[in-house]
């Protein structure tokens, strides 16, 4: 089973992102799941999302526990949540954000030994100039198809067109390819 | 068709598909997607035949479904919560009276202290107030039941509340198959009902009854749901025989065959239940599982025959009976009238508390070895509780408990399970 976790704030399309993440899971013929843990419903709260992807119907209902991928959204997130908990060994880590790996304060927040796999993308700053809107879920959902491989970037667009209508989803696909192009080529490995 | 939607979504496919004729809606958390969903389809011409009446409360919302029904038509809601707790004069009314209305309960915690998330509070309150209660195990199933609600309502003139767990369910997209219009109809004919009212042909609904009739039309209420014990499961192979799938039924069983100790719950923490049990069988252990989906009229007979060879019995209960434990345990026990085996309630997911594989797993072992209290209280914060003791032995004006819990606890906004 992979199974991603999203951690964002209220306004911020989270619980949108886990779902065009299983619409387009879906859409590959594989059994998915979405759903959110909300705080009171507000702009600005912390909110998760989780999604996971199997072969097989899946019966399990806790959180994703265990992420294999954690994508974070708002980066302001790292000193207030514990974010990283449960992340698998060989985890990928998606940030929106372009700030070092020391100026993000990760060298501390991970600790210990372990070695993640981090993409680092400007995705708020690339869905404003495609949505207008600081609605980073679908460019980190195209910096996940390039990072992961886990899912088809046609599947994502798929997704999007399926979700959204008109320009609101054309903005969203570009946002998508934009960030996927970008995390192609700046894949990095970080040892913590 | 098959689909990735949401569960809220595909519960207003299926209403939807049920050709409802009145849809009365007031929101509340967690269940107003439904509502909402179904209001966007009338609105837009894609549901026909049907009235959307948006009312001013719960009260309301189950007065108009009451006066629907009562003249003949079709008729839904759905609430959660405290929007059940405001509509419940009204429960026991449209049950008293023999109204068919379905209703979809979003099961979501009761307050104070208020809380939005999911447990079962709501509707186990509402247990004896004459609807028929069933359980979804999934977002399939909650689709399903609720074809098969208008169903069973209609030929037994009786309501049915179908509850989906908030959040868990209600909000998680997840793949269904979505019947077709043809399919439906074929499964589910018009409504035709026992009474209504009509100027032409006028009648009284809802008369004073004395001392002299009502236990009779009590004991007509009881036994109405015993007949529904027969026509559930009639229902679940007819709607198998036509969707080639096993929705609703009484109770549904996991792996109970050999097993020594079974797990009970309802809902959907019955996945996660049956992931443990196929982790636990792999080590050796005999442990299954069994899920209530219909917990009104409650099943006595078929959890007697699927519990009664068990060395012991694990309640897992999504509410807490205040001063007595488990609600479920109570039927439970009553099954198993007169057969020697330990029984345990578990109390669990409270107020959204999430229910985690690693916690069943160490739950069940301890039920296995015999380790635990006849309540257990499933992950509760002992320290928190204890810090809480010790403080009001300490003075007096120790204020709200609630909020020196919270204060103790810190952020908990941020807790992952």
């Amino acid at each position: 089973m992979f199974q991603v976790r999203i951690h964002g704030r209220g306004g911020q399309g989270v619980v949108s992102g886990a779902e065009l993440l299983a619409i387009a899971a879906f859409r590959e013929g594989r059994h998915a799941q979405a759903f959110p843990s909300f705080g009171s419903e507000r702009m600005g709260a912390p909110v998760m999302a989780f999604c996971r992807i199997d072969d097989r119907e899946i019966r399990l209902r806790e959180p994703v526990m265990e992420p294999d991928v954690l994508i974070i959204q708002d980066p302001t997130l790292l000193h207030q949540v514990d974010l990283f908990k449960g992340l698998a060994a060989t985890g990928l880590i998606l940030i929106n954000s372009t700030k070092s790996v020391v100026d993000l304060g990760l060298v501390d927040l991970l600790g210990g030994t372990r070695r993640y796999r981090l993409c680092r993308v400007p995705a708020t700053e690339i869905a404003q100039r495609h949505v207008g809107r600081p609605v980073p879920n679908t460019a980190l959902l195209g910096c996940l198809v390039a990072a992961s491989g886990a899912i088809r970037l046609e599947s994502i667009i798929a997704a999007i067109r399926e979700k959204f209508a008109g320009n609101l989803a054309e903005g969203n696909v570009a946002a998508a390819g934009e960030a996927y192009t970008m995390a192609r080529e700046s894949r990095e490995a970080v040892h913590a | 068709m098959l689909k990735q939607i949401e569960g809220s979504r595909a519960v207003a496919e299926a209403i939807a598909l049920s050709r409802p004729e009145v849809i009365c809606a007031y929101p509340i958390t967690p269940q107003t997607h439904i509502v909402e969903a179904l209001g966007e389809r009338v609105k837009s011409g894609a549901l026909t035949g049907c009235e959307f009446i948006n009312v001013e409360s719960e009260f309301a919302a189950l007065s108009v479904a009451i006066g629907a029904s009562a003249a003949g038509a079709r008729a839904y809601t759905a609430t959660s919560s405290q929007g059940l707790l405001f509509m419940a004069e009204a429960v026991y009314n449209a049950a008293g009276l023999g109204l068919p209305i379905v209703m979809t309960i979003g099961n979501r915690a009761i307050g104070a202290p208020t809380n939005i998330w999911n447990d079962h509070s709501d509707s186990m309150s509402m247990r004896d107030a004459g609807w028929i209660q069933l359980y979804a195990e999934s977002n399939q199933e909650a689709l399903d039941l609720h074809i098969q609600a208008f169903r069973l309502a209609e030929e037994l003139s009786c309501p049915v509340m179908v509850c989906m767990d908030g959040f868990i369910l209600t909000h998680a997209c997840d793949r269904v198959d979505v019947p077709t219009q043809a399919e439906v109809d074929a499964f589910l004919p018009p409504f035709e009902p026992r009474q209504a009212l009509d100027p032409a042909e006028p009648v009284t609904i809802g008369a004073m009854v004395g001392p002299e009739a009502f236990t009779e039309v009590r004991y007509l209420a009881h036994h109405k749901q015993l007949r529904a014990l027969s026509l559930i499961p009639e229902l679940c192979a007819a709607f198998n025989a036509q969707f080639g799938r096993v929705s609703g039924g009484l109770i549904r069983t996991y792996r109970t065959e050999d097993a020594e100790t079974i797990v009970v719950a309802l809902g959907s923490v019955n996945g996660t239940v049956q992931e443990v049990v196929d982790q636990m069988r792999a080590t050796g252990v005999k442990i299954g599982s069994v899920s209530i989906c219909s917990f009104r009229p409650f099943p006595l007979s078929a959890l007697r025959e699927s519990l009664g060879h068990a060395k012991r019995v694990v309640v897992l209960e999504k509410c807490l009976a205040v001063g007595l434990g488990g609600i479920v345990s109570d039927g439970v026990r009553k099954s198993l009238s007169g057969i020697q085996l330990k029984g345990y309630t578990v109390i669990a997911g409270l107020g959204g508390r999430a229910i985690t594989r690693a916690s069943l797993t160490q739950l069940f072992e301890d039920a296995e070895a015999d380790e635990l209290e006849q309540v257990t209280f499933l992950d509760l914060n002992a320290d928190v509780v204890a810090h809480e003791l010790e403080r009001e032995q300490l003075a007096r004006r120790t204020g709200p408990t609630a909020e020196a819990i919270l204060r103790r606890l810190g952020t908990v906004g941020s807790r992952i399970g």
